[in-house]
């Protein structure tokens, strides 16, 4: 496989970190591929832009940072606004159609997808936006296989927030599917 | 198939938190600190489950003072900190290469000097790790750059501690310490674990606690168990008691310094990346190795003869190793994250320092492949 190198931008509170260690670690331990994921800290916890870098590939990867992402996923429009321009030429672009308004397009594929207002629509619960997205970008890519990312949630979460978990990542993997990339 | 049990996906500080309970990690006092903090975090769960004891402190001084304490009473202590914290443990260390006590300090580098940035990437400590403590000594850095590896030094500072009854600082970064990545925990007996040397006096019969034994090594005994002697921070004779006298005096410094200088070669720990034919080598350790590798391998793919050495041990320096290694070089390229603190001793190591030049990045942000690209293009006399 090539190198992907993934930029998951938000705000403070949306779950973009959980969401990459998610990915991260699926492939790791699911799909023995080599991943790596890191974060820009800063010392605010909530509120402000939150970035998160993740690689995965099958050879060993050695610089953590991804400096221009294949795919970038942006959950507000500070996040879009800031990183967009950092998008490797004929990489995708996910937003949430909600928080995001595209402005000036890029050489990347757009998609905008209705992932917060499905969720509360459907679950009523913002707490799974992320897995959403996360099915949302695996239905879109096809970058792993989504038994994965349920084994890590398996061993992570609670047992009683399974089902909502489950059905978060399929809402999102039946509006990704209908934008395969 | 794999045993998927022994496979995490964590970040190196748990990486340091696993090695450390791996090497048989009895007591952590300690005050969190950023980018420190999930060490002692994981430790405080880790540590009880297997009997352990975890003490939050009121500062860092104090939780030198317990690990020192503990460790005396014959337990594997150490503590983890960052710069701030590591300039406030430096008298207690110093007292600890005194009295001879092992002990392990994780330091998880960020930017400084004073609080800086905490958030940040740095390698600004390196220095301090060998001399932030007054007076002679010698000490034990160890550093890595992977979470297999930093399994693996944490290991080996504990083994380290033992055998030469010395402080040993294992030098994480920010970079390394927060990234999440694979870590395969190695299986019992994988890699020795050096146990405490107790003394075979019996009780009731006269312990001397600074009387080597043939091999020069210094059995321990319990604090507080069955012999009663004295420690201190002054020079000492071989009961423990406060001495003056020159002949003692001198004995011990060089005991101290020679203890580790004299076993550079097996202290030392590095790795190497096509350095067989390599013309031009980088020097480099923790996470600004993962970029000088990165770079290394790209160049090479285009036929440039570029190797790594990646150092592991960075205290004692392995000034005869680095000399070896560096001989036949064109160029060799230092990179770190400081001022050049590294460099220095590649300078002082090499046969020709007018070619070793320093690729570093101090913002806080990691130094990339590019960052180390531009310098080798500058020697090679390509322009940036």
């Amino acid at each position: 496989m090539d190198r992907l190198r993934l930029v998951f931008s938000g705000s403070g509170g949306q779950g973009v970190i959980t969401a990459a260690i998610i990915l991260a670690k699926a492939a790791a331990i699911f799909e023995n591929k080599n991943a790596i994921q890191s974060q820009s800290y800063g010392a605010a916890a909530r509120g402000g832009a939150t970035r998160s870098d993740i690689i995965i590939d099958d050879a060993e990867i050695f610089f953590p940072k991804v400096i221009q992402p294949n795919i970038l996923v942006s959950l507000t429009q500070e996040s879009y606004s800031t990183f967009a321009p950092i998008i490797r030429p004929g990489g995708l672009l996910l937003v949430d159609s909600k928080y995001v308004t595209i402005e000036k397009k890029v050489d990347a594929k757009h998609i905008a997808l209705p992932m917060y207002n499905t969720v509360m629509e459907k679950i009523g619960k913002p707490i799974v936006f992320n897995i959403c997205m996360l099915g949302a970008l695996v239905g879109i890519s096809q970058l792993i296989r989504p038994e994965s990312i349920m084994k890590v949630l398996e061993t992570t979460i609670p047992k009683d927030f399974m089902d909502m978990n489950k059905k978060a990542l399929d809402l999102g993997m039946k509006m990704g599917e209908k934008n395969r990339y | 198939m794999e045993n998927k049990n022994n496979i995490r996906f964590i970040q190196g500080n748990e990486a340091c938190v696993e090695g450390a309970i791996y090497a048989g990690l009895d007591f952590f006092a300690g005050y969190p600190i950023t980018p420190s903090t999930e060490i002692a975090e994981h430790l405080s769960a880790r540590l009880p489950q297997k009997g352990g004891k975890f003490i939050q402190m009121e500062d860092e001084i104090a939780s030198m003072g317990a690990v020192i304490g503990a460790s005396l009473t014959g337990k594997k202590s150490m503590t983890a900190t960052s710069g701030p914290g590591f300039s406030l443990k430096q008298e207690a260390l110093g007292y600890a290469c005194m009295a001879e006590i092992p002990c392990v300090i994780a330091n998880v580098q960020r930017g400084g000097p004073s609080t800086g940035n905490p958030t940040h990437v740095s390698q600004g400590d390196v220095n301090q790790a060998r001399w932030g403590t007054h007076g002679d000594h010698s000490i034990i850095a160890l550093t890595a750059s992977n979470h297999q590896d930093i399994f693996k030094i944490t290991v080996e500072a504990f083994n380290m501690a033992e055998t030469y009854r010395s402080p040993v600082i294992i030098l994480l970064d920010e970079a390394v310490g927060h990234m999440r990545e694979k870590l395969t925990i190695p299986e019992p007996g994988d890699i020795q674990v050096v146990e405490r040397l107790r003394t075979s006096v019996r009780k009731g019969i006269d312990y001397h606690p600074y009387l080597p034994r043939e091999d020069d090594r210094l059995p321990m005994s319990d604090f507080g168990g069955e012999h009663r002697y004295n420690v201190t921070g002054l020079f000492h004779d071989m009961w423990g008691f406060p001495n003056n006298n020159p002949k003692v005096v001198s004995e011990l410094l060089r005991h101290l310094v020679d203890k580790i200088e004299n076993n550079v070669n097996d202290i030392n720990m590095y790795k190497e990346y096509w350095l067989d034919d390599a013309e031009y080598i980088l020097v480099s350790y923790g996470s600004s190795a993962r970029s000088a590798i990165h770079m290394a391998k790209n160049r090479r793919s285009r036929g440039v003869r570029i190797g790594v050495l990646e150092l592991q041990t960075l205290w004692p320096f392995p000034t005869e190793m680095v000399r070896e290694k560096c001989a036949g070089a064109k160029a060799t390229i230092v990179v770190e994250m400081n001022m050049g603190q590294i460099v220095t001793q590649v300078k002082n190591a090499v046969d020709n320092p007018n070619n070793v030049f320093l690729a570093n990045r101090i913002d806080g942000q990691l130094i990339s492949p590019t960052d180390i690209k531009t310098v080798l293009r500058m020697i090679q006399g390509k322009g940036v």
